[in-house]
């Protein structure tokens, strides 16, 4: 299992763009990958399950994958969250 | 035969087209028990993967049509298309027994309940979102046909009960030539969209998708908001005149676009834009506004769930004072209460909103807030030609408590190294009869006045203009209310001050010649009526109407000065 914590840095908090980015970028793989915010985790696969999370800027996060390719979706996630300036 | 429908006229013009019906499909879902449910799901995968195809080729109709910004809604939509969770919670359903359409209305009813239960009102309309992809699968399970615009290939009058987001962003800007909706008013979706491509439309017609049958000749006139349905020959010939008509007065009118607004004596006034965000400067600029008379700061409040930071606020001011460059920007200091509400703060009920707590007595009852829209004003001073206004000032310690706010926080702001502008003005809205009266008083104190008719018609004339049954009174052309402008522009322009004014009257032809001669400097409108206004102003001798101002003043009623006008403006 691979994880990594990241800080929102886009200023809408994670609206319909930067979700649809990340669940796009982690859709192919064929870990689980998760996000947690606030004591609960959702399927990071689902846009209306990150979406309903209601995360704000500034808000912590943490990503989860799980399974044969969790190194390369964590690896995904960061570019994109670093490419799109949506957190760090 | 011909029959006619009458609606609300929100976006000018006159359209001649066949009509294309945008129907709401009957999407009403049974409960019924299956006994194969492998074969359901196959049903609902079969469904899903058209609704896909069918949300890809708008995808890039919207791209081709209006750009990869208005396009990224359908890719979200496609992610809510396949979610996961959306998936398997139809799937698991159907697995307990029940049909596919039912699943899938259960799934999206819990999830279009989990947004709309949120706090963040951004994420609330999110449910919107839900419902427009739910309804598109549910559609396809069913197996009902939804009208697709994308389609269409010839010209058309779109008929509807209401434009939704998703049904504009596929319609051809190439092919459609008009609106007409059975709901709306002017501030509707299609209104919007209908001023922005500049075509006609006519919104609130009650009855359009009951009279109006697929194919029918149309004729669509919105300006008056007159709709013939099936006209005769003689009628079209009679439109197409009218047509051609209203496109030699536009060309007639854009020869006005870049000329500043000159009387036909030689005496310059500026005629500019009542705005209410950055996204009304195009159209104020085609227009060939000279200034911002009316910059409403209420929508940087409305659609919020908090206050709008200090910064949130300067970015929005600095946008429309860089943009405005060297134009004079009169900026309205929040005017809220009344009838307009925010989502994260309650008025009290009041007996008489319109004489209650509202713009800047609110604001005093509100300082902190009140100090951030100064501040934000402030720093924004040194990006353009800022006027700040406060609205709703009855008596004079009013003005001064304002202007006091003002220069405490523009000492702060100082002391904290933040560079203002030294020529910013102050000023106020000037709509409180007994501020007009004392007209002389303020002009003293202010930098500039500028008149806002519609309250103050409503406050001198003691009523209601939204109540039918005594909007007779709504009299612009009172002699009340022509002395009491008379009063203020004569006071300012005594203290060497200007005076505008930013109310509808300020684009009515019937006051402008009067207005002109008793010497306004400043006639502020909506973006629309600008162009006809510099052509009336250019016809017209300042001088000549200056000298008609005593003999009018003296008039008794508004019928008496009307028919002068209309006389002597020929």
């Amino acid at each position: 299992m691979e994880k990594k914590t990241y800080t929102i840095t886009s200023s809408e908090g994670l609206h319909a763009r930067p979700c649809s980015l990340l669940v796009s970028a982690v859709t192919p793989f064929q870990s689980d990958v998760t996000i947690g915010y606030n004591g609960k985790k959702a399927n990071m696969k689902s846009i209306m399950g990150v979406m309903g999370m209601g995360i704000e800027s500034g808000a912590q996060v943490e990503i989860e994958a799980d399974g044969a390719d969790a190194a390369e979706a964590i690896a995904k996630v960061d570019e994109i969250m670093k490419q799109e300036n949506i957190g760090e | 035969m011909t029959s006619q429908l009458t609606g609300i006229g929100v976006s000018d013009g006159i359209a001649i087209a066949k009509a294309y019906r945008l129907e709401a499909p009957d999407l009403t879902v049974e409960k019924r028990s299956i006994d194969n449910p492998a074969d359901e799901i196959a049903r609902f995968e079969s469904a899903k993967s058209k609704a896909a195809e069918e949300l890809e080729a708008i995808r890039l109709k919207a791209a081709e049509n209006f750009g990869e910004d208005k396009a990224a809604i359908f890719a979200a939509h496609l992610l809510v298309l396949n979610d996961p969770e959306l998936t398997s919670s139809v799937t698991g359903s159907i697995e307990q027994g029940v049909n596919a359409e039912f699943a899938l209305q259960q799934a999206a009813d819990t999830f279009t309940a989990m947004f709309e239960s949120m706090d963040n009102e951004y994420m609330r309309e999110r449910a919107a979102d839900v419902r427009d992809v739910t309804k598109r699968l549910l559609a396809k399970l069913l197996g009902v046909h939804v009208s697709d615009p994308s389609a269409i290939d010839e010209e058309v009058i779109i008929i509807a009960d209401d434009l939704t987001p998703s049904a504009t962003a596929q319609l051809n800007k190439e092919f459609v030539k008009g609106f007409v909706t059975n709901i709306g008013g002017r501030t509707s979706h299609s209104a919007i969209l209908g001023r922005m491509l500049e075509i006609p439309a006519v919104v609130g017609t009650k009855t359009a998708m009951d009279t109006i049958e697929q194919g029918v000749r149309v004729i669509v006139d919105g300006t008056d908001g007159t709709v013939l349905i099936d006209p005769a020959d003689t009628e079209v010939g009679t439109y197409e005149g009218k047509k051609e008509k209203f496109q030699q007065d536009k060309e007639l009118l854009n020869r006005y676009v870049s000329e500043a607004t000159t009387s036909s004596d030689g005496q310059h006034v500026e005629v500019g834009a009542n705005i209410a965000s950055i996204d009304d400067l195009p159209l104020a600029d085609k227009n060939g506004a000279e200034g911002v008379g009316l910059f409403r700061t209420e929508f940087l409040y409305m659609g919020q769930s908090d206050w709008p930071s200090e910064e949130e606020q300067l970015e929005a001011y600095k946008a429309v004072l860089t943009a405005m460059d060297d134009r004079p920007t009169v900026v309205r200091t929040l005017d809220i209460g009344g009838d307009k509400e925010l989502n994260y703060f309650s008025t009290p009920e009041e007996m008489n909103p319109f004489l209650g707590e509202r713009a800047i007595r609110l604001c005093f009852a509100q300082p902190d807030m009140f100090r951030t829209q100064l501040r934000a004003l402030l720093r924004a001073s040194v990006h353009g030609n800022l006027k700040i206004m406060f609205p709703m000032i009855a008596t004079l310690e009013e003005f001064r408590q304002a202007k006091q706010m003002l220069l405490e926080e523009e000492e702060k702001l100082k002391a904290d190294g933040f560079a203002i502008s030294d020529t910013y003005e102050v000023g106020m809205m000037l709509e409180i009869p007994a501020a007009a009266v004392i007209a002389d008083l303020f002009a003293k104190e202010v930098d500039f006045f500028s008149i806002g008719t519609n309250d103050l018609i409503q406050y001198t004339m003691a009523a209601d203009r939204m109540n039918e049954s005594v909007s007779y009174l709504y009299q612009p052309n009172h002699p009340a209310v022509l002395r009491l402008i008379h009063n203020v522009i004569s006071a300012a322009h005594k203290e060497g001050k200007w005076a505008g004014m930013c109310g509808e009257v300020a684009g009515d032809p019937l006051v402008i010649p009067i207005l002109l001669g008793m010497g306004l400097d400043e006639f502020s409108m909506s973006p629309s009526s600008i162009l006809k206004a510099r052509a009336q102003i250019a016809g017209l001798s300042k001088a000549e109407w200056e000298g008609y101002i005593p003999e009018i003043l003296q008039m008794g009623t508004s019928e008496e000065i009307i028919k002068f006008v209309q006389e002597h403006s020929k």
